[in-house]
């Protein structure tokens, strides 16, 4: 991993995407990078397609926002959610994505289907793509809510930060009582994403 | 949050929380504002510093006329809104420039270039031109502290308001903030009587006139040589003159261009502008939206690039300007695919969704308004015809009564959620009545403000900080209007609601129906045990009723001949309704839907 990137998160509304981009971040910043993010709130967050742009660097990072093609890691919530974003991606973008379906209202009330395959559109491209069932992993630890920091864990495996420094971030940052439920589904997250 | 942070201490702070922290560290003692994106978690932090009396204002031209109180009583007083909040606002606005102030006065206002949460995409800088007054630009939180505090200092200084101008990109980013020292204001609270100042008669207001023009000049002669209008000089071949976030963006795009950073976008500092202009080959003015400073540097004589290459529509960003500027396209992208859209819904349980099930159903023509509700504009539901703005709602659906006469009667209502209403609609209903209209007015009452995330207002019983507080009686309210008709219904019983909703929207004179329940995301909602409903799949004849309703939580899953047959079910049968049962609140409204005996009580949880 280089010195500066860019992690693009995506997901549905609800997802608990803008946690985990902000976990992501304060792990940066302990590790000494400046950082940006940028999100977006209010109507976006009605179950909508949701995104989080973060940037970080060794140097001042000047623009909040990702360049379209610019994209050093994906993490997508939604399977259909990460194909929405390919051009955010380039050749040498890795994608984690968890392998879970939402259906939109369109595809809930049988106006639509669900694209079979998605995930070929990022494959075909010669991405790398981590696939994690992180509801899996959810429900393995007992929280169907830790569908997110299992990302995070799978995350932590290709940034530059120790995995002490992860730790100390999830808790400082999330409340005692989700706090254990949370620890295992990072390191669930990091067994699955080796 | 009386003790003082120490300045070694690094933030990771959203512009929002940052501005907060400014508004605390400017010993801001009175805030007030109405909710609206990208503004609203300003407020939402400033009540966390419990020195700053904050609240909740039923619109925005009430918070800023309660701002502009508190600094005629001689302390530190913010006013926050979104862009569209400053047009409710103006009327204080444009005389306030001529009161001044006692104790300083900072006006909050959030744009939103590309209208994430808007409805339109109006350039707030004009404001500053038009009302005369000082306007400064953050590009990042760490800035929209630091210009908050100096906006107080120049507020006080200047005997001026000062317009403070955000975006979504500096509202809802989150960077590195530093906390620094407490700063007070020189005034000392109490009243003072000032007329000739304070009291804007004709004769007072003449010789305000002539000052504001004093303090213009003198604020232009302070730009050209505050700080934070700043030279960077690099690669002479390029200037660029750039403020707020288009300076983060260009900066990005050519970081080898020299540039004029402007804090502060009205006055302009002229001298300085052609100064710099004199030393750069080529000069661009790169900003959002309107050509604000360009039009004011080409009236200078000086020649410079603007909108003709920079979109005036939508918000930059470094590819946007690389690609304006130069041509470069950068690296190659992939195209996007075509996917199943994923626009923002109304949640499983919303009582929304049952009114405009319904109103589908009558047919009429629904004068619309702002909020979670303006989603029943989209399919299935498709019942919304109109939405302008804030409490358009029902003075549109009066006009349209009157254009039409008898015409028209039975086929229009107007739709407004409580906050809404309380915002300016209750003006809107009091005209309706008054004129002697027909119009059909529904407030959808589910307790709270909640598209911008559950803000309380006067009709919910609580305050921001958390106080009890009076809760409007809407239908006393309506009633004491005058409207004769008044009925209040449970949204969620669709086949009550409707036989309502018909006998009013007949009716030749004036009424209100109230759908009365409250939002599934109030703490009381969330906390409520749920009795989710289940499905049956055998009894499911795939008709489509329960789809109607467009509920997140009931899923179509599609069938072929082959596996209609296998489960025993007629072949022409193209699939069944599937209820999710962890996200389905129970609310009820498919179930009176359902002519099969598919959908049942499940266990409550």
């Amino acid at each position: 991993m280089k010195e500066q990137g860019n992690i693009h998160f995506c997901g549905v509304g609800g997802q608990g995407i803008l946690l985990a981009s902000e976990l992501t971040a304060h792990a940066l910043l302990a590790a000494g990078f400046d950082a940006k993010k940028s999100e977006v709130h209010g109507m976006a967050q009605r179950g909508g397609s949701v995104e989080a742009h973060l940037r970080f660097g060794k140097t001042r990072v000047y623009s909040p926002l990702i360049e379209p093609g610019t994209v050093d890691i994906m993490l997508a919530f939604e399977m259909m959610e990460a194909v929405r974003y390919l051009p955010f991606l380039n050749k040498k973008s890795i994608v984690i994505v968890n392998t879970q379906k939402i259906a939109p209202p369109i595809v809930a009330t049988g106006k639509m289907v669900y694209p079979d395959h998605c995930l070929d559109a990022i494959t075909q491209q010669g991405i790398a793509l981590v696939p994690v069932d992180a509801f899996a992993i959810a429900r393995k630890v007992g929280n169907l809510k830790a569908v997110n920091v299992a990302l995070v864990g799978v995350l932590s495996l290709y940034l530059p930060i120790d995995e002490a420094t992860w730790v100390e971030v999830l808790k400082k940052r999330l409340p005692a009582k989700i706090l254990d439920v949370n620890l295992k589904a990072f390191q669930e997250g990091r067994k699955a994403g080796k | 949050m009386t003790q003082k942070k120490s300045t070694q201490e690094k933030l990771w702070y959203s512009g929002n929380e940052a501005l907060a922290l400014g508004a605390h560290e400017a010993s801001v003692r009175v805030a007030s504002g109405y909710a609206g994106t990208p503004s609203t978690e300003i407020l939402e932090n400033v009540v966390n510093y419990k020195e700053i009396y904050t609240e909740w204002a039923p619109n925005e031209k009430v918070g800023l006329e309660v701002a502009i109180g508190a600094s005629f009583a001689g302390v530190r007083a913010l006013a926050t809104m979104k862009h569209v909040g400053l047009n409710v606002a103006a009327d204080p606005l444009f005389t306030a420039s001529y009161t001044g102030v006692r104790g300083g006065l900072v006006i909050v206002v959030a744009d939103d270039p590309s209208m994430y949460s808007s409805q339109n995409e109006q350039d707030s800088r004009n404001y500053a031109y038009a009302a005369k007054l000082p306007m400064l630009e953050p590009a990042d939180p760490a800035e929209a502290k630091e210009f908050l505090k100096l906006g107080y200092q120049i507020s006080e200084q200047f005997d001026t308001p000062v317009l403070l101008r955000s975006c979504t990109r500096v509202a809802h980013v989150k960077g590195v903030v530093s906390p620094g020292e407490i700063q007070t204001s020189s005034v000392t609270p109490g009243l003072v009587r000032n007329p000739a100042q304070m009291v804007m008669l004709p004769a007072h207001a003449r010789g305000r006139r002539v000052a504001i023009a004093e303090r213009q000049k003198k604020l232009a002669e302070f730009a050209e040589t505050w700080a934070e209008n700043r030279v960077e000089m690099d690669d002479r071949s390029m200037g660029i003159i750039a403020a707020g976030t288009s300076y983060l963006y260009a900066k990005e795009a050519f970081p080898k261009a020299s540039f004029l950073k402007l804090g502060m976008v009205n006055p302009l500092p002229e001298k300085m502008i052609r100064d710099f202009a004199a030393q750069v080959d080529t000069l661009y003015i790169v900003e959002d939206l309107d050509p604000f400073i360009e039009m004011r540097v080409k009236a200078m004589g000086i020649a410079c690039i603007g909108k003709e290459k920079i979109p005036a529509i939508g918000e930059l960003s470094p590819s946007v300007v690389r690609r304006a500027i130069t041509g470069d396209v950068g690296v190659a992208t992939f195209a996007p695919v075509d996917l199943p859209p994923r626009p923002p819904n109304m949640c499983p349980g919303c009582p929304h969704r049952g009114l405009f099930y319904n109103l589908n159903r009558l047919k009429v023509f629904v004068s619309g308004d702002i909020g979670c509700y303006t989603l029943g504009a989209l399919p299935p539901l498709s019942a919304m015809d109109a939405c302008v703005c804030m409490g358009a709602s029902i003075g549109m659906a009066h006009g349209m009564a009157k254009a039409l006469g008898d015409e028209g009667l039975g086929k229009i209502v107007a739709v407004i959620g409580d906050s809404t209403f309380i915002h300016t609609g209750i003006n809107s209903l009091i005209n309706t009545v008054y004129n002697n209209s027909y119009s059909t007015v529904i407030i959808l009452d589910n307790r709270i403000t909640a598209m911008t995330g559950q803000q309380p207002n006067p009709a919910s019983g609580t305050t921001i900080m958390g106080e009890p507080a009076n809760s409007i009686d809407l239908p006393e309210l309506c009633r004491a209007i005058g409207v004769k008709h008044v009925r209040t219904v449970d949204p969620h019983d669709i086949e009550g609601t409707y036989a309502v909703l018909k006998e009013e929207i007949e009716r030749p004179e004036p009424s209100v129906v109230i759908t009365r329940f409250p939002c599934v995301l109030t703490p009381e909602e969330k906390k409520r045990p749920k009795t989710p409903f289940t499905s049956s799949t055998e009894n499911c004849t795939g008709c489509g009723m329960c789809l109607r309703i467009g509920c997140p939580s009931i899923n179509w899953v599609p069938l072929s001949p082959e596996e209609a047959k296998a489960m025993g079910k007629k072949e022409k049968q193209k699939g069944y309704a599937l209820i999710n049962e962890t996200t389905c609140i129970g609310c009820g409204q498919c179930l009176s839907l359902c002519k099969f005996d598919a959908i049942s009580t499940g266990e409550t949880k």
